[in-house]
């Protein structure tokens, strides 16, 4: 019932790379002030320094690029969850992992490790990991983790957390006005040298959600019909919470906690892919992207003055996709 | 009419529940209005309250430490009462009015006015703060259970078991609007606004106390006029209104009054987290009853919230980390979240 009768997917795929490079496109070209394309083309390919050149290069091309990487982590994250957790509403944002990466970024912050992006990223990594460890069993301690339960859990986790970490933030004056520019969950401002920095962690990610895909589609059929197949499944668990682990923590220490990314992605390309993963995976990733990109781009296009930050975009769009999903599927408490 | 249901069942057991935590929420107040950078022993506090003693002495008691002291009573016994409304009308544990959106809500109004009415300079006037930002935070809050409740609506009937859930993505809009507004906003009130959303006492005056105060002794007796009729709502809907209860137009005014309470506590205080929900759990549980006792519920949020502002104030002194203070939605968060999480894991066991 899911899936694009009668498309192939790999037309289906390619349609959506060419999605991905038009929102890339118009990314570059729109903005508080509108370029043309030749414009672009010129600032792209030549080393000029007219106004144009600079906007395209020195601006827009950096936050289309962290947006496109970091989008696609985001999308594969979400998508990587909801497989193994089996549960429709699993999300980053939502499932107190990126909170967990928000908490140990501000005590990286605040015991003075955290300097340099590079170094968000590690501890960014580690409260990640943990807090998506730490769900998962806290969730799993009853009857395997359900959909109600995880998300609840995910919810208590995220809100014990966020207190934790707003206490840090205001006990001290310095870190909260750099603290509250993260948390929003943005793309404005961010280099090509945070997308470096990030990239080592986003590709070990990406290698290892690849591995994972095929293993998650013998996990689907019941850990016990896997474990009978000749799956690992242990190891196949972990190997995917470590990718979520990495995937969200690149997203995060590059960008500050952005919610419901995975959650629009993963859904998206269920809707489109069915639940192969083989497909589903790198569809999610080519969603986020793509949802990313136009996010923050409708950010500076609404915004007017100022912008309104990907994060708050994503929010707003995102709450009413999380409100959907609940209504379709029977998840009762 | 007599019938077994009208007469109010009152156990002698939730009564004296009820005495002792107002006794031992009295004490910790006393405690609190004798400790703090001038510790101050407990008799000349007790002559203070009755008026006498020394100005110096009165003008911290009286003016400094008891408007927080009686906010943090306050906003206590309306949060508990909230989430006890709000558990027995949803028959679900884990609904609580920051669990289901209305905090959020409420909180998104509330910055609204902190952070658009600001002068930058970390002041509003006085009538958007004093009127402004109780309003604002009511009507946030009124609006947030509004749309949680119009889209738990499946059939024509309220999904009670999607209302958690989606308050949760509620929650999340408004949060996310609330990220946003801290980022627009001038830093100065951005950090008024920062402060205020992790739930503070600090600096309460009069004006914060009084509309909460009004709002407990208007709307308190209300919840617990409608006894028997949450009584009967323990029962199931069918029950309810073959004992001849007007099941959707009860449940529509408690609903608005337990929004109410929220949202005024909400608004004086900050968006102090799990006192909903732990205080009416922890009530039923000890006073062995089906539904939380409204009156032992209330005086356990009191309770729970001066604890914890005393452990706020005092805590990180005591381990020697600094003179800081922290606020006191993070001493209630560290402890009601493994408390939710407990709940949660002994739901999922009992399926």
């Amino acid at each position: 019932m899911w899936g694009v009768r009668g498309v192939p997917r790999a037309a289906a795929l390619m349609a959506l790379v060419g999605v991905v490079v038009l929102a890339f496109g118009a990314s570059l070209v729109f903005g508080s002030r509108w370029l043309g394309v030749g414009a672009v083309g010129h600032a792209l390919l030549s080393q000029g320094g007219a106004d144009a050149d600079v906007i395209v290069r020195s601006l827009r091309l950096p936050r289309t690029v962290v947006a496109l990487v970091i989008g696609a982590c985001l999308g594969i994250a979400g998508a990587l969850m909801q497989g193994h957790t089996r549960n429709a509403l699993a999300e980053p944002g939502i499932f107190g992992v990126s909170a967990g990466a928000a908490l140990a970024v501000v005590l990286g912050l605040q015991v003075g490790v955290v300097e340099t992006v590079g170094s968000t990223v590690w501890c960014a990594l580690i409260g990640a990991l943990v807090a998506t460890f730490g769900v998962q069993k806290l969730a799993a301690r009853g009857s395997g983790a359900s959909p109600v339960g995880l998300a609840l859990t995910g919810a208590a986790v995220a809100a014990m957390l966020g207190a934790f970490t707003s206490a840090i933030v205001l006990l001290d004056a310095n870190t909260l006005d750099g603290y509250r520019f993260w948390a929003v969950g943005s793309v404005a401002g961010r280099g090509f040298d945070v997308v470096g920095q990030v990239l080592p962690f986003a590709i070990i990610g990406l290698i290892l959600a690849a591995f994972n895909a095929r293993d998650l589609d013998l996990l689907a059929l019941g850990d016990d019909i896997a474990a009978g197949l000749g799956l690992s499944v242990r190891r196949a668990r972990l190997v995917g919470l470590l990718a979520i682990g990495l995937l969200t923590a690149a997203g995060v220490a590059a960008c500050g906690p952005i919610g419901f990314l995975g959650l629009l992605a993963g859904h998206v390309a269920r809707r489109i892919f069915g639940a192969r993963n083989s497909w589903l995976i790198p569809a999610a990733g080519l969603t986020g992207a793509a949802a990313l990109i136009l996010a923050d781009l409708v950010g500076r296009l609404v915004g007017g003055a100022g912008e309104v930050q990907a994060g708050v975009v994503l929010g707003i769009v995102g709450a009413p996709l999380f409100v959907i999903v609940v209504r379709r599927r029977a998840v009762a408490l | 009419m007599t019938t077994a249901t009208e007469t109010a069942v009152v156990k002698p057991r939730t009564v004296v529940l009820a005495a002792g935590f107002a006794i031992a929420a009295v004490i910790l107040a006393l405690v609190s209005l004798s400790l703090g950078t001038t510790k101050l022993p407990l008799d000349e506090v007790l002559r203070a309250l009755v008026g006498g003693g020394d100005s110096g002495t009165r003008l911290i008691v009286l003016e400094l430490r008891l408007p927080r002291v009686a906010t943090g009573l306050l906003v206590g016994i309306a949060f508990a009462v909230s989430g006890a409304l709000l558990q027995t009308l949803s028959r679900n544990p884990l609904a609580s009015p920051d669990i289901i959106g209305v905090n959020s809500g409420a909180s998104a109004a509330a910055v609204t006015v902190i952070v658009l009415a600001g002068t930058g300079g970390g002041n509003i006037s006085g009538a958007a703060e004093r009127i402004g930002l109780p309003l604002a935070a009511m009507l946030g809050g009124l609006l947030a259970t509004l749309i949680v409740g119009l889209l738990s609506i499946q059939r024509g009937v309220v999904d009670v078991s999607k209302v958690v859930l989606i308050g949760v993505g509620v929650a999340a809009a408004a949060n996310s609007l609330v990220a946003w507004l801290l980022v627009v906003g001038d830093v100065t009130d951005a950090g008024r606004a920062a402060a205020w959303l992790a739930g503070s006492l600090n600096a309460r005056t009069w004006s914060d106390a009084v509309p909460v105060g009004i709002a407990v002794a208007v709307l308190l007796p209300v919840a617990m006029i409608f006894g028997r009729e949450l009584e009967a709502l323990v029962l199931g809907d069918d029950v309810a209104s073959s004992l001849g209860v007007r099941v959707s137009r009860v449940r529509v005014a408690l609903l608005i009054v337990a929004t109410v309470l929220a949202a005024m506590a909400t608004a004086g205080a900050g968006p102090i987290t799990f006192v909903a929900l732990v205080a009416p759990q922890v009530a039923q549980r000890l006073a062995r009853t089906d539904r939380p006792p409204l009156l032992t519920t209330a005086m356990l949020g009191a309770l729970f919230v001066t604890l914890a502002d005393l452990i706020a104030r005092n805590g990180l002194q005591v381990l020697q980390v600094g003179p800081y203070e922290l606020p006191v939605g993070v001493v209630t968060a560290a402890a009601g979240a493994p408390y939710l999480l407990h709940l949660i894991g002994r739901q999922q066991k009992g399926r």
